[in-house]
């Protein structure tokens, strides 16, 4: 390892750091013949940033070159940066020794295109063939397709990786095209189609042949730029429901828009990035996927934006108050979910723990319920006390906010994306 | 008073809870070698461990309820928590004593109580997975510090055991002033002198720490360096994530936990 490959790894590392999905979740792929490493289920974060930002997979490009000009990327053709490229055996080198001193969980490998689609996505698949193939290595591989490969590419890439990726970057395709001239999103949702068909045909051929190879077990990802065009909050999760459903992808990343570009006058001008919209589309994300929200209940015509000072459960409880209070000791699961300051966790141990007494408040606040915001939306076996119904919502708002220590709800999302990972 | 002492072990423990349960005296206090102190009044009951006790209550434990419900045991007692062997007592008795799973009743003390232990535990546990960083050594052995607050390491094992299987290690609990040889075949408990490691710093010597090591650590450093996002910086929110006791053992911290706050 030379001199040269501390300056490769500080340019491709910061060239690939503005793809914010970092998970290595969602494979559990075992240590093979006594070789290196395993893919644990639910990741693991072997540092942070001094953003908050966990560090897990060790995100790089193969190269910062690129024939294409994306807007909104500080690797475009046109800008003046110094380039570089990795070899495969400098990638395979430092992936094996970081993975050995556990910094690491894998490799997130992305890459700018060089020549043509094709000759970038091979060098890739040919950095995931060598630590699978000759260093037996298990650990965790994200892949991120490049749009335009062959299919036959996007196959070897998803018999290597746990998580194969492509970027949709800006929801609306007008929008994209202005953007990013070279790209359209016939390009990007191939790629996705075929990903996803071969994930469903690889889980039959596993059910009938256990031995048959893996493709991509961790399931296809992509990533949104959020606030470098006006599309709203409603045109945002209602296409990241699509993704989900339709194209059942596991994660859809909302990524803040961090000007790299500002001369670029289709861009706008931003003091700092969106992360308080980040973190709200995060959460409403979350309600769509573990709450069994609708996109329409989050988000609609009357309310085609996410409330940016309070999260959308809380939103939503307040712009629907005659479904509350909520007897905690009767209403079903699926309601008491709904109550601002009851998890999923709280909500089940609040189902086990009433089959053996009625719950009260102290026993609540022991199972772990936010008090604080849920009392306005519940009854328990004490005294009636003032609800959503007696105060009206806009007073339980004012009270929630006074009350609210910005730092905290600022970080519901991450807290929510950590506590996946603490052991319960 | 009623003060039974064991010696430290949790079969110790378990052996002596099955002798209270078995002749019917309730312990006011249960106690480790390591912290009685003799105590006048009190009637003392100090009985050796049995492993054929221990057995008979464990298999017990897990018949009325779960092999998880034992783990949650076991866990909460690596806590080393005060009075964690008294709340073990009570929780026990109640899971033989009722005749439904009593590990979701909250409204029970215990109940409480142990599952906020072994929460603890299992976080700590978590976090050494995550935040042990291994250094190569000329012989090829990757060695790591670790300085838990819970008595977490044993718990660690089979996961370091599956993952580096083909890399020998030690994980070094500094606190306890014990670890962990896998030898690419078998994991011992061990213990090592203060002349190779450094307790404070958790570094390996220099004179044994392999060619390649630092300039790996040099690389991870100014890996982690380049992928933080200036726009993004939030300190509180760093310092919750990775608080500030762990970073003595992380190359990208530098070892040391000035630096910050300016
Ligand atoms: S294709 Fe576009 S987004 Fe990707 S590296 Fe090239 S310029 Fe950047």
């Amino acid at each position: 390892m030379k001199f040269e490959t501390t300056n490769k790894l500080k340019i491709l590392a910061s060239a690939a750091k503005y793809d914010v999905s970092c998970a290595s979740s969602g494979s559990n792929r075992p240590n093979k013949d006594k070789g290196l490493g395993n893919a644990a289920p639910w990741g693991i974060c072997h540092s942070f940033t001094e953003d908050g930002r966990c560090v897990s997979l060790m995100k790089l490009m193969l190269t910062n070159h690129c024939i294409y000009d994306c807007a909104y990327c500080a690797n475009r053709k046109s800008n003046d940066i110094q380039r570089t490229t990795f070899t495969v055996n400098e990638l395979v080198e430092l992936v094996i020794e970081f993975y050995r001193r556990n910094y690491i969980e894998g490799l997130f490998l992305s890459s700018g295109i060089i020549k043509n689609p094709d000759y970038t996505m091979e060098r890739m698949v040919r950095v995931a063939k060598e630590l699978r193939t000759m260093q037996n290595y298990n650990g965790y591989i994200h892949l991120k397709s490049i749009p335009g490969a062959s299919e036959e590419l996007q196959h070897q890439a998803g018999l290597y990786a746990d998580r194969l990726s492509v970027n949709i970057e800006i929801a609306t395709e007008n929008n994209l095209k202005m953007l990013a001239p070279d790209k359209n999103f016939k390009s990007i949702l191939i790629p996705m189609n075929t990903i996803r068909d071969k994930i469903i045909e690889n889980k039959e051929e596993r059910r009938k042949y256990r031995y048959a190879p893996r493709f991509s077990p961790a399931g296809q990802s992509t990533q949104l730029i959020i606030g470098a065009t006006p599309d709203n909050d409603k045109h945002i999760l209602n296409l990241a429901g699509k993704l989900y459903n339709s194209k059942k992808l596991k994660r859809v990343y909302y990524s803040g828009y961090i000007p790299v570009n500002n001369y670029d006058k289709r861009l706008p001008a931003l003091n700092e990035p969106p992360l308080k919209r980040e973190n709200r589309l995060y959460q409403a994300d979350w309600l769509f996927r573990f709450y069994n929200y609708s996109i329409n209940e989050i988000v609609n015509d009357d309310y085609p934006d996410l409330d940016l000072e309070i999260d959308p459960k809380l939103s939503y409880a307040l712009r629907n108050p005659w479904l509350f209070p909520v007897d905690i000791n009767k209403a079903s699961l699926g309601t008491i979910l709904r109550v601002p300051g009851i998890g999923v966790l709280s909500a089940k141990k609040i189902i086990l723990g009433r089959q053996y007494s009625k719950l009260r408040l102290s026993n609540l606040k022991k199972i772990g319920v936010v008090l604080k915001r849920a009392k306005y939306f519940i009854l328990c076996n004490e005294l009636k006390a003032l609800t959503i119904n007696e105060l009206l919502p806009e007073n339980v708002r004012k009270i929630i906010l006074r009350e609210n220590k910005p730092l905290k709800q600022f970080n519901n999302a991450i807290h929510k994306q950590l506590n996946l990972f603490t052991v319960n | 008073m009623n003060l039974f002492i064991y010696d430290q072990t949790f079969e110790g423990l378990l052996t002596i809870i099955h002798d209270a349960i078995e002749m019917n005296i309730e312990p006011d206090k249960i106690i480790s070698t390591k912290y009685f102190q003799d105590d006048l009044f009190a009637t003392k009951y100090n009985i050796s461990t049995d492993p054929y006790k221990f057995d008979k209550l464990w298999n017990k434990i897990k018949e009325k309820s779960n092999e998880q419900n034992c783990q949650r045991i076991f866990k909460a007692f690596l806590s080393e928590l005060p009075d964690i062997e008294i709340t073990i007592y009570d929780y026990i008795k109640l899971i033989i004593e009722t005749p439904y799973n009593i590990e979701v009743n909250f409204s029970e003390d215990c109940v409480i109580k142990i599952n906020n232990a072994q929460k603890k535990v299992g976080r700590e546990s978590q976090r050494v997975l995550m935040f042990v960083r291994f250094q190569k050594t000329i012989d090829d052995i990757y060695y790591a510090s670790f300085d838990p607050k819970y008595n977490v390491i044993p718990l660690t094992v089979s996961h370091f055991r599956n993952r580096f299987a083909d890399q020998k290690w030690v994980i070094f609990d500094t606190r306890r002033k014990f670890g962990y040889y896998y030898d690419l075949e078998n994991v011992r408990e061990i213990t090592i002198g203060k002349q190779k490691v450094s307790f404070e710093s958790g570094k390996v010597n220099n004179d044994i720490l392999h060619m390649s090591e630092k300039l790996f650590q040099k690389l991870w450093k100014s890996y982690y360096e380049t992928i933080n996002i200036k726009e993004r910086k939030n300190i509180k929110v760093h310092m919750q994530f990775l608080p500030k006791r762990f970073w003595k053992y992380l190359p990208e911290k530098d070892f040391k936990s000035e630096l910050i706050l300016n």
